[in-house]
């Protein structure tokens, strides 16, 4: 009990006031990929016998929201001329809605930009190839810590993927409620998740390798953790997605094959440069020697002189940095969400052990191939199934060459 | 006072009740892989879903008798262990739980996936489909019932008779399964795999027939929490819940036939009236709405849970019957 009281003590520092609407209301958002958001649209609220209750239009992010008298049915309908050239309804231009009690009830008008399926077969897989890519660059950045710290400290840490979230909701906190812009507040989140990082390392996992804790015991404390963090973000920040406040309302570029906004452009810009750094660091710099060299062979490393629980310290560190940037990364692309990074970590396990669990180039290609393949796999199975097929060839994968593309047999006893 | 004393009343009936039955059995089926055998199952959860959802998609969906229900559960139960062994076993520990926390949560998302609406009914899930089964309760089950000052529906105490008679077959007979030869072969197997192997056994059939048996185990608490609930839901089958048997069974006491249900029981017990608690000073105003509110009680469960798993395993890994030699665990 005392435990419990403290911690929400704790919680009282950050909160921030969070005002609860009390009415009932109707939102959503009109947009699409191609034509980004869509403003000025008029949607209509009517009850079931005809009567209208509101009419409302879409602001610049697209976004609408209508404020209702109650509970009860609600008939929502759009304009379908107002929309713009090339956009379409894929369903009925009206919506029947139950609204409970109090209950801000989403509204999901689906439009159709022609972007899918009129380009032909080939032109959606190019479409999809460069999605994967930027996908697989993002579950790369994150990956690169989780499977360094594996090979230094033999740690399998089902705690990496909150690591991403704490960078993508501290950067969501000082961007939209701090009102800093999103660079300056990446940044600022990179350095709390690197603060993170060693904490993780000088609070936990250090401690525990003195007293000499089993690497099976280590593997479900970090479980342990992991539920911790996860819940405690879901108190802290509640259950919603929210975007950042820039670069949403972005339109599709076309580059003849594909089309791309630019915040996905400047994600793969961004992965590939950061991910070259993580490369060169570890070739030509002493520290990133000394982190092969101690996932290789520790007891070597450290009777050669190279100090192992700094190499350790660094690695953690930097782990956690590039999670918290491939948070925000991912942020961008699918908004902020408490358990954003446990579904991203089943991924990055499917990457790293794809690739050979604690090699650091590993991580990179096996990743690649996870965050391609799952989303070609759309070209086949339905949307929301395309993680299952992630998952799904990681089992394959284990069947056919356990040890992974770069990995040695050795490793997996 | 009296507040006090109704949050203990309804932990005590979370003790009793179906969600306890549920755990111990999960936690039983993990005793077996992990505690005896030290294989990392971290997908528990799918067992107990397929165990759910073949009652569930038998009755409501193919329109099957309740019992054909109960064999198809078990059935998908024992396919899954063969498919989530056949790769795994041969590795690393840390493989097979890589996979199965992979699998459990693949599975649910599969399961609550709009292609699948047909078969599973998608996020809302099926229902309607226990009548044929507590239609066999002895005693009126629509009356409610005073016992222990706890109030229960006759449904309740029919499910709960059956799920706690299922319980104590389970630990009979893992208590007669540990005490046979098998047993001594699988706790080898946890300690030494090598050594067992020099030995002429065949490890990796012993560590397959502990993970099917584990599974079938699971795949009862999937039944008796479908049964108990009425419905059967993807989104219940979160594997955080894995990790709450997890929790269970190392408080308990991992390797020991009772840990596990003595456990769940405790960890229920705990969790509820921590729930019930915080709820009440809520709404009391004790705590202020800013602070916290009543949705994130829901949440503070698997912090606790999750704060729990860890100052257990570095500080007393044995729970409260374990033995310490016995759980002191290594990668291999």
């Amino acid at each position: 009990m005392l435990l419990v009281l403290s911690f929400g003590l704790g919680l009282a520092a950050f909160t921030p006031g969070v005002a609860q609407a009390a009415g009932e209301a109707v939102a959503g958002t009109l947009q699409t990929s191609r034509s980004g958001p869509i403003e000025g649209v008029q949607v209509t609220v009517k009850t079931p016998d005809g009567q209208e209750v509101e009419t409302v239009e879409s602001d610049e992010n697209g976004k609408w929201s209508a404020d209702l008298p109650g509970p009860g049915e609600y008939v929502v309908s759009i304009d379908a001329d107002e929309l713009p050239e090339g956009v379409t309804l894929s369903g009925d231009d009206t919506r029947t809605v139950t609204v409970a009690e109090g209950r801000r009830q989403p509204v999901n008008l689906g439009l159709e930009d022609g972007s899918r399926g009129a380009g032909g077969g080939g032109v959606r897989a190019v479409q999809l190839l460069v999605d994967g890519l930027r996908f697989g660059l993002l579950i790369a950045m994150c990956a690169v810590g989780l499977s360094l710290i594996f090979g230094t400290t033999g740690l399998t840490n089902f705690a990496h993927g909150e690591l991403v979230t704490i960078g993508a909701v501290v950067a969501w906190y000082i961007n939209v409620q701090g009102g800093v812009p999103l660079i300056p507040a990446t940044l600022l989140a990179m350095v709390i998740g690197m603060g993170v990082g060693a904490l993780n390392e000088l609070g936990i996992w250090r401690p525990l390798r003195r007293r000499g804790t089993g690497l099976i015991a280590a593997l479900v404390v970090s479980i342990g953790l992991s539920l911790t963090l996860r819940y405690a973000i879901q108190i802290f920040y509640g259950g919603r997605s929210n975007p950042y406040s820039q670069y949403q309302s972005q339109r599709a570029v076309d580059y003849g094959l594909f089309n791309l906004t630019n915040r996905a452009l400047f994600s793969i810009i961004i992965s590939v440069i950061v991910l070259v750094l993580v490369a060169v660091m570890l070739q030509r710099t002493k520290i990133g020697k000394a982190m092969r060299a101690v996932s290789d062979n520790r007891d070597l490393a450290a009777s050669s002189g190279i100090d192992v629980n700094r190499v350790i310290m660094v690695v953690w560190m930097m782990g956690a940095a590039l999670a918290a940037l491939g948070g925000v990364l991912l942020g961008l692309s699918d908004q902020v969400q408490w358990d954003m990074g446990f579904r991203l970590l089943l991924l990055m396990f499917a990457g790293v052990t794809l690739g050979g669990l604690g090699t650091a180039y590993g991580a990179l290609v096996g990743s690649l191939v996870v965050g391609v393949f799952v989303q070609m796999s759309t070209l086949v199975i339905p949307d929301d199934m395309k993680y299952v097929g992630g998952l799904l060839l990681l089992i394959v994968i284990l069947v056919i060459r356990p040890q992974g593309i770069l990995g040695s047999r050795a490793r997996i006893g | 006072m009296g507040e006090v004393f109704d949050a203990l009343s309804v932990a005590l009936k979370a003790a009793l009740g179906f969600q306890a039955i549920f755990f111990a059995l999960l936690a039983i089926g993990i005793n077996v892989q992990f505690g005896y055998t030290g294989l990392l199952n971290f997908g528990q959860i799918a067992f107990a879903m397929l165990g759910g959802f073949g009652i569930a998609v038998s009755v409501s969906q193919w329109g099957l008798p309740f019992w054909v229900g109960v064999v198809v559960g078990l059935a998908a139960a024992v396919v899954l262990a063969l498919l989530l062994g056949l790769p795994t076993l041969r590795l690393r520990a840390d493989y097979l739980a890589i996979v199965t926390i992979a699998t459990a949560e693949g599975l649910r998302l599969l399961f609550r996936s709009v292609s699948a609406t047909e078969v599973t009914g998608g996020t809302r899930g099926l229902a309607a489909f226990n009548r044929d089964f507590i239609a066999l309760a002895p005693w009126e089950t629509s009356k409610r019932y005073a016992i222990l000052g706890t109030s229960w529906s006759g449904a309740e105490l029919w499910v709960g008779l059956v799920g706690w008679g299922i319980v104590a077959l389970s630990c009979v007979l893992v208590w007669l399964l540990m005490r046979s030869p098998w047993g001594r072969v699988v706790k080898s197997v946890r300690e030494d795999e090598d050594a067992v192997r020099a030995l002429g056994k065949n490890v990796y059939v012993y560590k397959m027939q502990a993970l099917v048996l584990g599974g079938v185990f699971g795949a009862f608490g999937g039944m008796v929490y479908a049964v108990g609930t009425g419905s059967a839901i993807p989104d219940q089958y979160q594997n955080a819940n894995t990790f709450l048997a997890y929790a269970a069974l190392i408080l308990g006491g991992a390797a020991r036939v009772l840990g596990p249900v003595v456990g769940a029981m405790l960890l229920l017990f705990i969790v509820q009236f921590a729930d019930t608690g915080l709820r009440t000073l809520i709404s009391n105003g004790v705590i202020p709405e800013g602070l916290l509110t009543a949705t994130d009680v829901a949440a503070i469960r698997f912090v606790l849970v999750g704060l729990g798993l860890m100052l257990l395993l570095v500080f007393r890994p044995q729970g409260i019957f374990g033995d310490r030699r016995e759980v002191m665990l290594d990668a291999r």
